[in-house]
């Protein structure tokens, strides 16, 4: 028999890999990303003639830990109805054994492509607060994400974003989607061992890089929405390193660079939320992503948020930019009254 | 497979899991390290042939006076004293050897023709050597790492084939064999014929084509995770493998 060709090598290591969906109603249209635990790929619901997303664990044999996770991430999803997180459809077995679930096939960007797409800061900020409200939304229903990123937020054509990939979530014990009836009810707070450090670190909060999971709750993820926010605004993570070993080390140990040393143009109050939601003890954190999500309201409104304590300099320039064209209504209609007045003189 | 590459085989059973062959290795009996020895020449003699070839640019003839050197001091019992399955990958380690080993060997330029040239071991080198190209020759050289990981798959994934064939004759299934070699086992993608085509060619509908295709796929990814898995030390090693062998991006 004649060797493999690399062409030859390489589609029987691509088809080898697809899921097997004999039986099903989805057939393989490409593969669509890779992660840790599992891939996703884009396929057509034959049934009813749309493409749609299917993720399976990746590894064959794998442990029940990770199937249960994938399987678990879904329950976790078809939980939480939320016109910012991602619609599950389905969940099953594949005929290979491999456990899989299909979803809503985003097609868009990831947070940090869209970014980069010359955005302006408050067309940033006013999606920004959709992934907080996203977030926020699964806090109050007991479901902690902790693994939120750039790359784990999707944005749409029409500006839509998602989040994406709750696949080690952490469910709060007697929280709705803990204690809702059906297979939900199964996520265990105790999925994660104690000790554990899972998630991403430069976007991890410090009692996670800590393996602290008892401490892990709403303020967690906020901790991860004020690092996106960092990078939003500075073009990378509050916390940096060679090695994974040395992010964590300086999650815990180290405070991130001040923004407005990377990019002076950060304005002082947003500097300062930031630095609320990055605070190393929760309890010095905002206390949910709705709270956070407000405060970006109000500097976008041009009022005070509550992270910033304004100087008399401060205020005085925020006044001057929220009333802008009132201002300069008064300035002129001074200007005009004193003209008139010297030309009435003379 | 050319018989040659059937050697010392009425001297046992092979072992079949890499942590017997391991310990097989470090055997005090020198028939159980031959035995052991056998199956990782089996294993990896292509890949190493094919990266001194591609990655360090050596001569046919050098070539296989290296591989042969390489794998005389893989009989030793203390070769692989230093592996130890939890620090890591077993390719990576032998990899890692083989760089440590050639490298000693060059600079020191004390390597002697071994039996005056006379080939050793009875390996396929013909078949192996028409498996390289010029274009292989320059892309691959210098980068030892990726030609070895890209030669052990080539590898695996041709004694897998190979496997399937003989299942699929054992089982009166040739035709499905057929089939899968003119699609998948197709030299380029330019060469790959349509479904359509095939299913015109052998009269039957392009539902039954894809479905052959995906049965013997399905047979395939069971013969290469078998195989995977003599060739790993543990499930998580497995796992890591099939990953890395498994898939487009797979590299």
């Amino acid at each position: 028999m004649k060797g493999l060709s690399d062409a030859a090598l390489d589609h029987l290591r691509t088809v080898t890999d697809l899921p097997d969906l004999s039986g099903t109603r989805y057939r393989v249209v490409r593969k669509l990303a890779r992660g840790g635990m599992g891939s996703v790929y884009v396929v057509e619901d034959v049934e009813l003639g749309r493409e749609i997303a299917l993720k399976v664990v990746s590894a064959p044999g794998a442990p029940a830990e990770i199937e249960e996770r994938l399987r678990r991430e879904a329950r976790v999803l078809a939980g939480l109805e939320h016109p910012n997180i991602v619609p599950v459809h389905d969940v099953g077995r594949l005929p290979d054994g491999r456990s899989f679930y299909v979803m809503k096939l985003v097609r868009g960007q990831r947070l940090d492509e869209w970014a980069r797409t010359g955005r302006s800061r408050a067309e940033i900020l006013r999606l920004y607060q959709k992934v907080c409200e996203a977030v926020a939304f699964g806090n109050a229903h007991g479901v902690v994400h902790r693994d939120l990123k750039p790359d784990n937020v999707m944005v749409g054509p029409f500006g839509e974003a998602l989040v994406m990939d709750w696949g080690i979530a952490k469910v709060l014990a007697g929280e709705p989607v803990a204690s809702a009836p059906g297979p939900a009810g199964e996520a265990s707070p105790g999925a994660t061992l104690e000790g554990a450090i899972l998630g991403t670190p430069g976007y991890m909060a410090p009692e996670q890089a800590a393996g602290d999971n008892h401490r892990i709750g709403p303020r967690t993820d906020v901790y991860a929405l004020g690092a996106i926010l960092y990078f939003l605004l500075a073009g990378r993570p509050p916390h940096a390193g060679r090695t994974p070993l040395e992010v964590v080390h300086s999650v815990l140990k180290e405070p991130p660079p001040p923004l407005r040393r990377l990019d002076p143009r950060v304005p002082r109050a947003l500097e300062a939320i930031v630095e609320k939601a990055l605070r190393k003890d929760p309890d010095g954190r905002y206390g949910s992503a709705l709270d956070l999500a407000a405060d970006i309201d109000r500097f976008l409104d041009g009022s005070a948020p509550s992270a910033h304590r304004e100087t008399i300099v401060d205020k005085t320039g925020r006044f001057i930019a929220k009333n802008k064209i009132l201002l300069l209504l008064v300035l002129a209609y001074l200007v005009a009254r004193g003209l008139v007045m010297i030309f009435a003189n003379r | 497979m050319s018989d040659d590459t059937d050697i010392r085989a009425g001297s046992g059973s092979f072992p079949t899991t890499l942590l017997e062959i391991v310990d097989g290795a470090r055997s005090e009996d020198a028939a159980i390290r031959a035995r052991a020895h056998d199956a990782i020449v089996l294993g990896y003699w292509r890949p190493v042939y094919k990266t001194l070839r591609i990655a360090w640019g050596r001569s046919n003839e050098d070539a296989k006076d290296l591989t042969q050197g390489f794998f005389e001091r893989a009989l030793s019992r203390d070769f692989f004293a230093d592996y130890e399955p939890a620090k890591g990958r077993f390719r990576t380690f032998l990899r890692v050897c083989l760089e440590r080993w050639v490298s000693n060997e060059l600079r020191a330029a004390v390597r002697q023709k071994r039996g005056g040239g006379k080939v050793a071991l009875p390996l396929d080198w013909e078949s192996a050597e028409s498996e390289i190209d010029r274009a292989s020759l320059e892309a691959g050289a210098g980068d030892v790492e990726r030609v070895f990981e890209r030669e052990w798959a080539r590898s695996l994934f041709s004694s897998a084939v190979e496997a399937l064939h003989g299942e699929c004759a054992a089982s009166g299934k040739h035709e499905l064999f057929v089939l899968f070699e003119r699609y998948d086992l197709a030299d380029s993608d330019g060469d790959r014929p349509t479904y359509q085509s095939l299913a015109d060619e052998l009269g039957i509908k392009v539902t039954d084509v894809t479905n052959r295709l995906h049965a013997v796929r399905r047979s395939l990814r069971r013969i290469v995770l078998e195989k995977l898995a003599e060739m790993t030390a543990s499930e998580e090693e497995l796992r890591e493998e099939a990953r890395s062998l498994l898939g487009a991006d797979a590299g």
